[in-house]
């Protein structure tokens, strides 16, 4: 069991050091949710009410978490290290919780600036919001990541990762969006994490399928 | 085939008295649920191809998950045709089962993609194995979820009326029932039979290329 | 230690390798040689465990932590420096006293000063030693290397030499190379594969 947190330690470590290196996922991001966040002023007539404005908060994480899924296996695919990683003696699984973890911070990393400006920009944030994202945010990294290894294998990768993860991505938006308006929002984030469990499972039980031939 | 389709005709007359949309229903549910048990009958397939390296599996799951969205296809649009003749609109988000079914319908065309990518391998039926899977957990998750969801998309005054089935209507729906699941299979062995004659043309053709055998130098071969 | 009998590879309509029969002992050294696209590159990885064989048998015995390999791409992260790289998959491989054992094969492959440097900007010789550091790290029972020399530059080459006749005895080799002179003295089992 030590030897494979210490693996996931590893491979999240060497994800962070390639993002700081690089610095390119992290400020893509946060510059494309802050953009949203303008398009979405225009795009809400005067007359919306603040609710569209929450449903919109949850479209802006969904496609801003795509961005960066979409970058999340560069480098292992650009150099094939991914064979390197498949041969060495761990659980394979322990590739993907590293990157899922590793995504999941720069996720996080984005949303601390952007949760407050939405809030500046928009209307405040409650609780219950700030849960429905972190419950939200375990799930769109554990299944984005899962989704983002298997789109490496295919010859249009950037087309297939947003094809195969919205469709798994609409029960999480469903639920983030109802802890966000409605008055009782312990059902949501009940269901969002029901869902994390689920799939996080499915996710850690089925990489070693996706991976190896 | 022949006895399903006449099948089909003889539920027909048999509500003939009822308004269009119930007739509609008579198709709508049972294609419905004929697509659910193809994408179940592809997650199991599916399953034994991972579990076991069932030989074969992976064609029977792609063809069964082929049929589930033909049928999955059909369900909405007899959907949308109930929806019309009943409450004179192309499409209602009020119906969870209709919804649901545009969901799994765009998670199951992904799975074409995803197959259609993905140079043809071991890879490739590990990893439609794998969204196969996905897929069937999906299906009840979707389902809470969309049932949640009616909290706040606050539907229009659609009352969907299910239909209270008197005994006589209720053995039609069933013989519907058995109707499409048996065009469904008939579909799917036609597909599979004709899939598995295209795989075996093709191994023969890659078989024939002249097979010089690897020449082999052994020296000492212990050490 | 690898056995394979009527070993073959098809990938999709394509047959990349067939009728394959090999039996590598413990401490032997095989010589796979052939044109490009005679298959080489997949017996190798069939052996390393990365791909799984379409006919035939193959018996590998040797699980994948006692196992080195060399791909035609070096698998490194370009974006880190060597050391960086090989404490990776130090810890991945469970390497005992690994900064020993790195500084010893950075060392030894003339590395030691662009320890810290990136990558991505070495040049193709530095990348495939590094590359071999990586397969060496874990001291592998069973080294597969393929074309190990295509990518060296000269000083690696005669480092590389001396690495293998070091190892020749002790472990088991399983090499395919353009140039089948270079290792052809050590090879105890040779093999040519047809295009």
């Amino acid at each position: 069991m030590n030897g494979y947190f210490a693996d996931v330690g590893a491979l999240a470590r060497k994800d962070l050091l390639l993002e700081l290196r690089a610095r390119d996922t992290l400020p893509a991001m946060l510059l494309f949710v802050l953009a949203t966040f303008v398009v979405f002023h225009f795009a809400l007539p005067s007359g919306s009410s603040a609710l569209a404005a929450s449903g919109l908060l949850w479209v802006a994480i969904v496609f801003t978490a795509l961005l960066g899924l979409g970058r999340a296996f560069v480098p292992e695919r650009e150099q094939r290290v991914f064979d390197a990683l498949v041969l060495a003696p761990n659980d394979r699984s322990a590739i993907w919780v590293a990157k899922a973890l590793a995504t999941l911070a720069f996720l996080a990393g984005v949303e601390v600036v952007a949760l407050p400006v939405f809030a500046a920009f928009f209307h405040g944030i409650g609780a219950a919001t700030v849960g429905g994202v972190v419950l939200a945010d375990v799930g769109i990294c554990a299944v984005g990541t899962f989704v983002g290894a298997m789109a490496t294998a295919s010859r249009a990768r950037e087309l297939l990762l947003p094809l195969l993860f919205l469709p798994l991505a609409i029960p999480i938006v469903i639920g983030g969006v109802g802890a966000s308006i409605v008055d009782s929002p312990g059902r949501y984030l009940g269901f969002l994490a029901v869902y994390d469990l689920i799939f996080a499972t499915l996710c850690w039980a089925s990489f070693d399928y996706v991976v190896a031939e | 085939m022949a006895v399903a389709i006449a099948l089909i005709f003889f539920v027909a007359p048999e509500d003939a008295d009822q308004g269009i949309s119930q007739k509609i229903f008579y198709f709508h549910v049972p294609i419905a649920l004929t697509a659910y048990a193809c994408f179940g009958w592809g997650a199991w397939k599916a399953l034994r191809h991972l579990w076991e390296r069932e030989p074969g599996a992976d064609l029977e799951s792609y063809t069964a998950i082929h049929q589930g969205v033909i049928f999955g296809a059909l369900t909405l649009v007899t959907g949308s045709i109930w929806a019309r003749a009943s409450w004179g609109v192309w499409w209602t988000w009020s119906s969870n089962q209709l919804v649901l079914f545009l969901v799994l319908f765009l998670f199951y065309c992904a799975y074409f993609m995803l197959r259609y990518s993905v140079e043809p391998g071991p890879q490739r039926e590990n990893l439609s194995a794998v969204y196969a899977l996905f897929g069937v957990v999906l299906i009840p998750v979707s389902f809470f979820a969309i049932r949640l969801a009616n909290d706040f998309i606050h539907p229009t005054v659609f009352t969907s009326r299910g239909p209270q089935m008197s005994g006589t209507m209720f053995t039609a729906f069933c013989v519907a029932l058995a109707a499409m699941l048996a065009l469904a299979f008939t579909f799917y062995s036609v597909e599979l039979v004709g899939k598995r004659v295209d795989a075996r043309l093709r191994e023969l053709r890659a078989a024939e290329r002249p097979a010089t055998a690897a020449r082999r130098v052994p020296e000492a071969v212990a050490r | 230690m690898i056995r394979a009998r009527e070993l073959g590879k098809r990938y999709g309509e394509k047959r990349v390798l067939w009728g394959i029969d090999l039996d590598l002992r413990r401490g032997g050294v095989l010589v796979v040689t052939g044109p490009n696209g005679s298959g080489k590159t997949t017996l190798l990885r069939l052996c390393a465990g990365l791909a799984v064989p379409t006919e035939g048998e193959l018996e590998v015995a040797v699980d994948r932590g006692r196992l080195g390999f060399l791909a035609h791409e070096p698998l490194v992260y370009r974006e880190l420096t060597a050391l960086e790289n090989l404490d990776l998959y130090g810890r991945l491989y469970r390497v005992p006293e690994r900064r020993e054992r790195i500084g010893m094969l950075l060392e030894r492959f003339g590395l030691w000063d662009a320890r810290h440097e990136r990558v991505a900007a070495y040049s193709r010789g530095m990348t495939q030693r590094l590359a071999l550091c990586r397969a060496l790290l874990h001291e592998p029972e069973l080294l597969v290397l393929d074309e190990p020399f295509t990518a060296l530059d000269a000083e690696g080459a005669t480092l590389l030499d001396a690495q293998l006749r070091e190892l020749a005895g002790e472990r088991t080799l399983l090499v395919s190379t353009h140039d089948p002179a270079r290792i052809d003295p050590l090879a105890t089992l040779r093999l040519e594969l047809a295009a």
